[in-house]
């Protein structure tokens, strides 16, 4: 493990840690308006400021990025498992079925994610806690951002299906989900490490998008997405500098993943 | 001697008065020459969609009406009386269902043809025709039956309608008047500009009409300016960005974070004409076919629930927080700055949560571990739904959360794209709660009509009822039609007061804040004076005139 590698991995472990302490840490919860001072610039009460409507930024954002960093691996989790079963059993089969699970994958790339999303965002029932929502968005984007990995997964099951071990198993009499689990699993895990941590930054990139343009997690609770959402209107930053302090995070922390991944990806 | 030389003395002073009178009209003239000329430049926030000003809909295309189209009467924009513009004279019938127009003598439109009694004429025969679908032309329909126009003589025509309409006159102000003869159609105009060029996308350029018939009261003929250039930018950090930067003159509606940034950073812009006729509000989903349990259904039509929630919403707070001042609490459909129309016996909800908490009780809703419970036990929670692109409704909903989680009711904020909101709140009414605003352009509350009338499509909380549903609904119906069938503004206003009382004592709209109108103007430009009606910062273009560095500069 080089150095820079382990400071990435430092740095995403402090972050975790952090958020995961947030109930100690946070000088306030994240929804508790200070009404009588919206807005406000960074003090001994409030190290961030407060948002337009008075909440503590510290304690949001440390909020805020436990739900980002906590959900984004879950629906890395569940798009891999996906991937996995689309793209690695297709790869397996080989013939037609690749051929099926390769368009069907392409199909599925060209649609245009984000109307996709906001339009599966629109059909979800209206009356659901913040909680739920934020477990939906991420379970939404888990289940629309499989298909990318597919076809890396595809191509490498693909690889193994015609290798001389896999064929040797074959040989000595080994078929069907038993070679899959025994001889073939096994050597996809290194790529399905790398698409998993892929994913992740990915995720929260998406879910950041959907805050953006409002759709995201659902108030008060606080993300990433929507703590970003702050620097809409932003036209001088040096007027009010702390109001970057999301993005900064967003940024360490993604250049912190670019790093941990980069040996995950040669290793696949 | 003496005689003569008294003689020559009082010649040479007379020469000395008149040469002063001549040299002070000359430089009172070559001021005023020296005022005019150059290039205004604003932006219009999206593409116009038409050019046409029978078919205007769109903010865009009403400012292009508004600078290139001439009325029979105009609304001041300050004073909000209505005053003669093309029409010398008017007269509507007892009946408000015939109009007489006496028109001005030797006007023509910018192309050079004359303007005449048979224009008007062609104006409202093309304005009512149901093939163009004119939204403009919908406010005249007050029955069926058709309008006829009478020509009595060149300058002089008579207008009748199938049915009263009450403020007939003012509606003349949304009505630009089109050649019947010119081959230019709708690009021969009577207003202060012309349109001279548009680049899709990019910009839309006015010159000014060489024909237009306004003086000033020196007899120069108006509009001062040369050009507008109207930049279409729908990006308003972009906007604020060239302002800064001298690159436009105006910004004709600011959100209140951009103007209390300008006002700190250059105060002499930034304008804040007070309330305006804009108002945001809440309602509760009361249709009965909408797909909401049966016990929630019940709350959001119990008024007494209504009026809580109400009680229970600071808006002061809402004000003060959210549009940092620049907003002041809404009393009802009628905002304070329509001077005549506003009820001011109507008073705004205070915030009184001990109260909300009382009326709730007396409705057998109770506390239950912190939350609030009704009757049979199901616990206060609803969602409310507003558009996704915009922050000021979003953080009004998070602090309305906020108040009503105080009395243990639980509200789940709801973002959604517009198109989707709108099919849930009209169509498929599949929402419990919903936020959103008025964008109010019209004084007179026959404008309101399609929201008050039980039977029409923007009854937001229970839309087309084939009759009305409850007492108070039946009574807004009949109020309305009274006030719409009658041109006595005495009678009109009694009917109309009375509908603002029902509504804050029924609250069907739970108002939250009349925005103020904010704007911001350039030092460049003189004799601005923004208002709180649309067009708020040019309403008076064709007075506006640059200074002499921007002329120069331009």
């Amino acid at each position: 493990m080089n150095a820079a590698r382990k400071l990435a991995c430092v740095v995403v472990l402090a972050v975790c840690a952090v958020s995961l302490a947030a109930n100690w840490l946070a000088p306030a919860g994240y929804a508790k308006q200070f009404r009588e001072a919206p807005s406000a610039p960074p003090s001994r009460q409030h190290w961030l400021g407060t948002d337009e409507v008075g909440r503590d930024r510290f304690s949001r954002v440390l909020y805020g990025t436990r739900i980002s960093l906590l959900l984004a691996p879950a629906a890395a989790l569940v798009s891999t498992v996906l991937a996995a079963l689309v793209g690695g059993l297709a790869g397996y089969l080989g013939g037609n079925w690749l051929r099926l699970a390769r368009g069907f994958t392409d199909l599925f790339l060209s649609l245009p994610w984000l109307f996709l999303l906001i339009t599966v965002r629109a059909l979800l029932p209206l009356n659901v806690s913040p909680l739920t929502s934020v477990l939906i968005t991420f379970f939404i984007l888990g289940l629309l951002g499989w298909a990318a990995s597919a076809r890396v997964l595809s191509t490498s099951a693909d690889a193994l299906r015609n290798s001389d071990f896999v064929l040797q198993a074959r040989a000595s009499g080994l078929h069907g989900p038993r070679l899959f689990l025994v001889h073939v699993l096994p050597n996809l895990k290194p790529v399905l490490y790398a698409q998993f941590w892929i994913s992740i930054p990915v995720f929260i990139l998406s879910e950041a998008n959907l805050g953006i343009l409002g759709l995201g997690v659902a108030e008060p609770l606080p993300s990433w997405g929507s703590l970003l959402r702050e620097l809409e209107g932003l036209i001088s930053f040096r007027e009010e500098p702390w109001r970057l302090a999301p993005l900064l995070l967003l940024i360490v922390v993604m250049t912190s993943f670019q790093l941990l991944l980069s040996n995950e990806e040669v290793t696949a | 001697m003496n005689t003569n030389t008294n003689t020559t003395g009082r010649g040479a002073s007379l020469r000395v008065l008149l040469s002063c009178v001549v040299l002070g009209c000359a430089l009172l003239s070559s001021f005023a020459f020296s005022q005019s000329g150059g290039e205004l430049r604003f932006c219009l926030r999206s593409e116009p969609k038409t050019f046409d000003p029978l078919l205007v809909d769109d903010d865009a295309s009403l400012s292009i009406r508004y600078l290139t189209g001439g009325v029979l009467a105009r609304v001041n924009r300050h004073t909000q009386e209505l005053e003669p513009e093309l029409a010398e004279s008017w007269k509507v019938s007892k009946d408000g269902r015939q109009i007489t127009f006496k028109l001005r003598h030797g006007i023509t439109f910018s192309d050079g043809s004359p303007f005449s009694s048979e224009d008007v004429a062609f104006t409202m025969q093309r304005l009512m025709d149901p093939a163009l679908h004119s939204s403009t032309g919908d406010a005249f329909r007050s029955g069926q039956g058709a309008v006829m126009t009478n020509i009595i003589a060149p300058d002089q025509v008579f207008i009748s309608f199938a049915a009263p309409i009450a403020g007939l006159d003012r509606l003349f102000d949304q009505v630009a008047i089109m050649s019947a003869h010119s081959p230019k159609k709708e690009a021969a105009v009577l207003g202060p500009f012309v349109v001279a060029e548009y680049k899709a996308g990019s910009s839309v350029l006015l010159r000014r009409n060489p024909n237009y018939w306004k003086k000033d009261s020196q007899g120069r003929r108006l509009p001062y300016l040369d050009a507008i250039r109207l930049d279409i930018q729908p990006n308003r950090d972009v906007e604020m960005l060239r302002f800064k930067r001298g690159e436009l003159d105006l910004i004709n509606v600011l959100d209140s974070d951009y103007f209390d940034r300008l006002a700190a950073s250059s105060p002499g812009l930034a304008h804040d004409a007070g309330p305006s006729l804009d108002s945001d509000f809440m309602w509760f989903n009361q249709v009965a076919s909408a797909p909401i349990p049966e016990y929630k259904r019940a709350w959001f039509r119990s008024a007494n629930f209504r009026r809580a929630i109400s009680q229970a919403i600071n808006r002061d707070d809402l004000s003060r927080v959210v549009f940092n001042g620049h907003a002041q609490p809404a009393i009802g459909p009628v905002s304070p700055a329509n001077k005549f129309w506003f009820n001011s016996k109507v008073k705004a909800e205070p915030y009184r949560p001990d109260a909300a908490l009382q009326r709730l009780q007396a409705d057998g809703f109770h506390l239950q571990n912190g939350a609030l419970v009704d009757k049979a036990g199901n616990a206060v929670e609803f969602s409310i739904v507003t558009n996704a692109s915009s922050k000021a409704r979003e953080r009004m909903a998070v602090m309305v959360q906020e108040d009503l989680g105080k009395l243990g009711i639980k509200v789940n904020v709801v973002t959604l794209d517009f198109p989707s909101l709108i099919e849930r709140i009209s169509q498929k009414f599949n929402y419990e709660a919903a936020m959103l605003g008025f964008r109010n352009v019209d004084l007179d509350p026959n404008g309101q009509m399609n929201i008050w009338l039980s039977s029409a499509e923007d009854h937001a909380w229970n839309p087309q009822q084939k009759s009305p549903e409850t007492a108070w609904e039946a009574e807004i119906d009949r109020l309305m039609r009274a006030q719409a069938s009658t041109a006595d503004p005495k009678k009109r206003k009694e009917s109309f007061d009375r509908v603002q009382e029902i509504v804050a004592e029924q609250t069907p709209f739970i108002y939250l804040v009349n925005q103020n109108a904010l704007s911001a103007v350039s030092t460049a430009v003189e004799g601005a004076n923004p208002g709180i009606l649309s067009p708020q910062t040019f309403w008076n273009a064709e007075r506006l005139t640059l200074n002499a560095t921007t002329r120069a500069s331009r």
